[in-house]
């Protein structure tokens, strides 16, 4: 699945301050220029003096390197832990920028698209944004599928008044940074809503347990609004474990579940962990519906599940076997560009976050940052691949939810649930 | 010591003075300018603990998270209750605050390595690193999983470097000191120092203390310059980064770790489209350094005892 | 009562697996007196040598079935007990004679560039893959207790390979030799015993136990990555120091007791959340008030 994914897009151009002689001397620091100074200074104090040396050269910026195309940056997380969803996103919003160049591009020009890994470490995603719209010049910021990473660079955006859009961080506290942040994707409390009521009205669950993956922070925090659903439908909770995402063994949370007997368990979890679970909970004998949120959708689900996860339910935000022709032509152009790969959620969000961010530039008609956010927050009736989107005060995407069932070895749509 | 007293205040003076042109900058740049005087800070205490003692402490990034999550949720509370004129006093008192509570985590690791060495001591200071993650993470005054967002921007260039200049000094300072000689004794061999009179324990549990205290002060840098903290940041490869600064700079040898501070954190920018290939790259340099050059890479003519 | 049961089933096959693991920590800390931190990562190679030799089994001996996993695993225990030797040779060696803390330091470099290495695209990739169905599997219903066919086979196996290795440590030429190198290296060698053939026998041996335990493990929990040996690694480690490092009987006396506890404390609604941080608790505590562990004698270093 890895083997046609390059790092940065072709369109990416070589970092033109390569050639920038200032620039070339900070590189040179990494050379044996540093032996050279040190030598120089190795009096009887001279650290200090020598991290101001390296200062003092790297003082003089290097800007941008002028672009003829519109500078686009995205972060994502293409390596690491996280790395799954990630590459599915960016390869969508990939999709996305190469068929808008194909098309003309956006205002009479092309659109340069620069990915930025952060590894899905924490720390990182602060440089490359910086990177991205100090150096690079970029006049909107796509990113990314983790909350918190996607928290770390809002504060960034919102400081160099750059519009971000994030294909899929579903907490909502990564709006609330500020008016320059915008999402595509639903939140964690309608989510954690849509699955309450499925739970309550379609399971006819009296009593239910949740089961929360206490790494995560997109865990914990659909948890916690699938609880204060379940608390509004007057369901009872009767055992709230935890777990650490990664971890291989949950028979002790499990046998703990089963011994207060629900009716269904909610488990907000990714879905390596989810189909392990799946695995011993059936070996417990704890055969009753588990339910989830879009973490759970991937193929590995199944892959490693197999007849494990079996007739669960999850919500997320589209199924690739829905009938509208928008997502007949994306699912069509994304299995032929990617050899046959079906897009997942994080692909279509991907997809979604490119065109609806160059659908505001369009509208802007010009690429001023702050034009493009106007534009941004004015979106409505947008018809995306997951569904209708229009942007409400809080900048976040009104749209809706589907339920979807691992039915045959496969997730078959079920129904459509409207904000 | 005036001479280094004045090293001393001429790096302050001039950090203050180019911080004030901060504004010029390219803000990425600056960004990576002042990673670099938080991991020299971090580099610098750990390389007190495991280059001039001798410990081998594997949860720096723990003594990092007390620090920072302490500093930043002070100056979340503080901050809005005072007058923006205090803002530095406030963000002082913060930083100060965040090193006190890691030196005392640092307590907590010194007293169990009073019995411990080597390998023992590595893994009980990465336990205890794990132990504070696992802590921060069920933590909800400070955000839990989902991390501490909205913490103020105090960290500037002139934070970042006077308060590098100033744990370059410390250190130093220590180690020169009749006092700080202890330190190598114990290094060098805990049995012969001890006959010497040198309380073995006095100086393993100094250097922790101390070690962490800086750790804690650049947390807190950390957690202004970021702006957001997240316990995942301060995993089991964080410490290992610093590990590696020190390594790379020579254990114990404080000019060469503030040169490997440097590189390593301007390095992964330089080869950011070789960032796959990143931490294969690490692994493979202690290694290498471990077999060829166990002294560091920026250790040249100077015999080892010398504490600079 | 059915609860307190099945937590006990459940802690004793979790406790085996770290059994299995933390009596190849103890062997090669007996011997060599470091920590082989590269050992939770030769288990996970174990595990995806089966992984990539179970199609190829499959065609000659349909899985699931008892005669190829048999053949799986002894050529994974292969496969690793060569890692193993060649990660000895080629980082531990050419250090014997340097201070413990930088055979410490390399073994740490030695453990991420395998997990590094494995997790790039061109290699094993990050993701997680799934593992095949070696054995037939079956649950064994007793009242409202489970016990699956897979947990039997873990504790079967770690009881028969502790008992092996008990008896090649005790009985054999070859573990007199490793007791003798183990007691003082020096003297060894002067009685004619070829230090650098027992070293490789033994991390040959460890690399060995741990792709047995990384199978198991594997079968366990049908998902497999290039990080999956870290946590068990380390759950191990601290079972070898519980029980006394460098003692067989002790480590797996430590992996049961640690099993069983995190697997208790796992099932009460308050403390799972812990779960991450109670192993290391123990370790601090139990290095504080019994360095040796449980089973272990206190050395005393001589000047």
């Amino acid at each position: 699945m890895l083997s046609e994914f390059r790092p940065c897009s072709e369109q990416v151009k070589p970092h033109a301050d390569f050639e920038n002689p200032v620039c070339a001397c900070i590189n040179g620091i990494s050379s044996l220029s540093a032996r050279l100074v040190l030598v120089t200074f190795d009096a009887m104090f001279p650290r200090t003096l020598f991290a101001f040396a390296a200062i003092s050269i790297l003082i003089v910026s290097c800007n941008q390197p002028g672009s003829d195309g519109i500078v686009i940056g995205e972060f994502a997380s293409l390596t690491g832990k996280e790395a799954t969803f990630g590459i599915s996103s960016h390869e969508g919003t990939l999709l996305a920028v190469e068929t808008l160049n194909a098309a003309g591009g956006v205002l009479g020009k092309k659109i340069d698209l620069l990915t930025e890994d952060n590894q899905s470490k924490a720390g990182e995603t602060s440089n490359v944004v910086n990177k991205l719209i100090s150096k690079d010049g970029a006049v909107a910021i796509l990113g990314e599928v983790a909350s918190s990473r996607s928290l770390e660079a809002a504060p960034i955006c919102q400081q160099n008044g750059i519009p971000m859009v994030s294909p899929a961080s579903t907490n909502p506290k990564v709006t609330e940074t500020g008016d320059n942040i915008f999402r595509v994707c639903f939140i964690d409390p309608f989510q954690g809503t849509v699955m309450a009521n499925f739970v309550t009205k379609t399971l006819n669950a009296k009593k239910v347990a949740v089961f929360t993956d206490v790494k995560s922070d997109y865990s914990k925090g659909l948890a916690k609004f699938f609880k204060e659903g379940l608390a509004k439908n007057g369901v009872q909770i009767v055992a709230e474990l935890d777990f650490n995402g990664g971890d291989k063994d949950f028979k002790a949370q499990l046998t703990a579940i089963k011994s207060a007997a629900p009716d269904a368990v909610f488990i907000p979890g990714y879905y390596t962990d989810v189909a392990l679970i799946a695995i011993q909970a059936k070996q417990l004998g704890l055969n009753v519906p588990l339910c989830g949120g879009d973490g759970w959708e991937s193929q590995t689900l199944l892959d490693i599940g197999k007849t494990a996860v079996e007739g669960h339910y999850f919500s997320t935000h589209y199924a690739s076997d829905a009938a509208s022709p928008n997502v007949q032509a994306f699912v069509a152009a994304y299995t032929k560009r990617y050899n046959g790969k079906v897009p997942d959620a994080m692909a279509a969000l991907g997809y979604d976050s490119a065109m609806i961010l160059v659908d505001a530039i369009k509208r802007a008609g010009s690429t001023d940052s702050k034009a493009i956010r106007d534009a941004l927050a004015a979106t409505k009736d947008f018809e995306a691949v997951t569904g209708k989107i229009a942007i409400n005060a809080q900048r976040d995407a009104v749209k809706s939810a589907v339920i979807l069932q691992v039915k045959d070895g496969k997730f078959k749509y079920l129904e459509t649930v409207a904000p | 010591m005036t001479g280094a007293k004045r090293w001393l205040i001429a790096g302050i003076v001039l950090a203050v003075v180019v911080s004030i042109f901060s504004a010029q900058f390219n803000r990425y740049h600056l960004g990576i300018i002042i990673d670099i005087g938080i991991n020299i800070i971090l580099a610098v205490s750990l390389n007190l603990i495991n280059g001039h003692t001798g410990q081998f402490s594997l949860g720096h990034a723990g003594f990092m998270a007390v620090g920072g999550y302490t500093a930043a949720k002070i100056s979340l509370v503080v901050s809005p209750m005072l007058p923006p004129a205090l803002q530095p006093m406030i963000f002082l008192f913060a930083l100060l605050a965040g090193g006190g509570l890691a030196a005392l985590a640092g307590l907590g690791v010194g007293i169990p390595s009073l019995r411990l060495r080597g390998d023992y001591l590595a893994i009980v200071t990465l336990g205890f690193g794990e132990i504070i993650r696992v802590v921060v993470q069920n933590m909800d005054s400070v955000g839990a999983a989902s991390g501490l967002k909205g913490i103020p921007k105090y960290t500037t260039l002139g934070w970042a470097f006077s308060l590098a200049a100033v744990t370059i000094y410390f250190v130093t300072a220590l180690v020169n000191s009749t006092y700080g000689r202890g330190f190598i004794a114990v290094s060098d061999d805990e049995v012969a120092a001890s006959s010497m009179g040198i309380n073995p324990v006095r100086y393993k549990v100094t250097a922790f203390v101390t070690g962490a205290f800086f750790a804690g002060i650049a947390g807190g840098l950390y957690a202004h310059h970021k702006q957001f903290l997240s316990p995942t940041g301060f995993d089991f490869l964080k410490s290992i980064d610093i590990v590696v600064m020190v390594i790379l700079g020579g254990m114990g040898r404080t000019t060469g770790v503030v040169v490997a501070a440097i590189l390593l954190t301007l390095l992964p920018e330089v080869l950011r489209q070789f960032s796959e290939y990143r931490m294969i790259i690490y692994s493979l340099l202690i290694i290498v350094l471990m077999m060829a050059r166990p002294q560091g890479l920026f250790t040249w003519n100077r015999k080892k005892g010398g504490a600079a | 009562m059915d609860w307190l049961l099945q937590q006990l089933i459940n802690g004793l096959a979790l406790g085996s697996i770290y059994a299995l693991i933390a009596l190849g920590y103890t062997m090669v800390y007996g011997v060599l007196r470091f920590i082989n931190f590269a050992h939770a990562d030769v288990l996970m190679l174990g595990a995806y040598a089966a992984y990539f030799l179970a199609p190829a089994v499959n065609s000659i001996f349909p899985l699931p079935s008892l005669t190829g996993t048999l053949i799986i695993v002894l050529l994974s225990a292969m496969i690793c007990a060569a890692i193993g030797i060649l990660i000895e040779i080629l980082a531990y060696r050419p250090l014997r004679q340097r201070p413990r803390l930088t055979v410490l330091i390399t073994a740490i470099g030695v453990s991420l560039f395998i997990e590094f290495t494995c997790q790039h695209k061109a290699v094993f990739g990050a993701d997680t893959k799934p593992f095949p169905q070696l054995l037939p599997e079956h649950d064994f219903h007793l009242g409202g207790l489970v016990i699956g066919s897979n947990d039997l086979v873990v504790v079967v196996t770690t009881l028969l390979l502790l008992g092996g290795m008990w008896f090649i440590v005790q009985r054999t030429k070859m573990g007199t030799a490793m007791r003798a190198v183990s007691f003082n290296q020096q003297a060894a060698a002067l009685m004619g015993i070829n230090i650098n053939r027992i070293i490789s026998f033994t991390f040959g041996l460890g690399s060995a136990l741990a792709a047995v335990a990384g199978i198991l493990y594997a079968l366990k929990a049908p998902g497999i990555d290039p990080l999956m040996g870290v946590q068990p690694g380390l759950r191990a480690f601290i079972a070898a120091v519980l029980g006394g490092i460098g003692n067989l009987p002790g480590a797996a006396l430590g992996g049961l007791l640690l099993g069983l506890l995190e697997t208790f404390a796992g099932g009460i609604s308050g403390l799972s959340n812990y779960r991450d941080g109670i192993a290391f608790a123990i370790l601090i505590l139990i290095l504080l008030f019994k360095p040796a562990g449980l089973l272990g004698k206190a050395t005393i270093e001589k000047v």
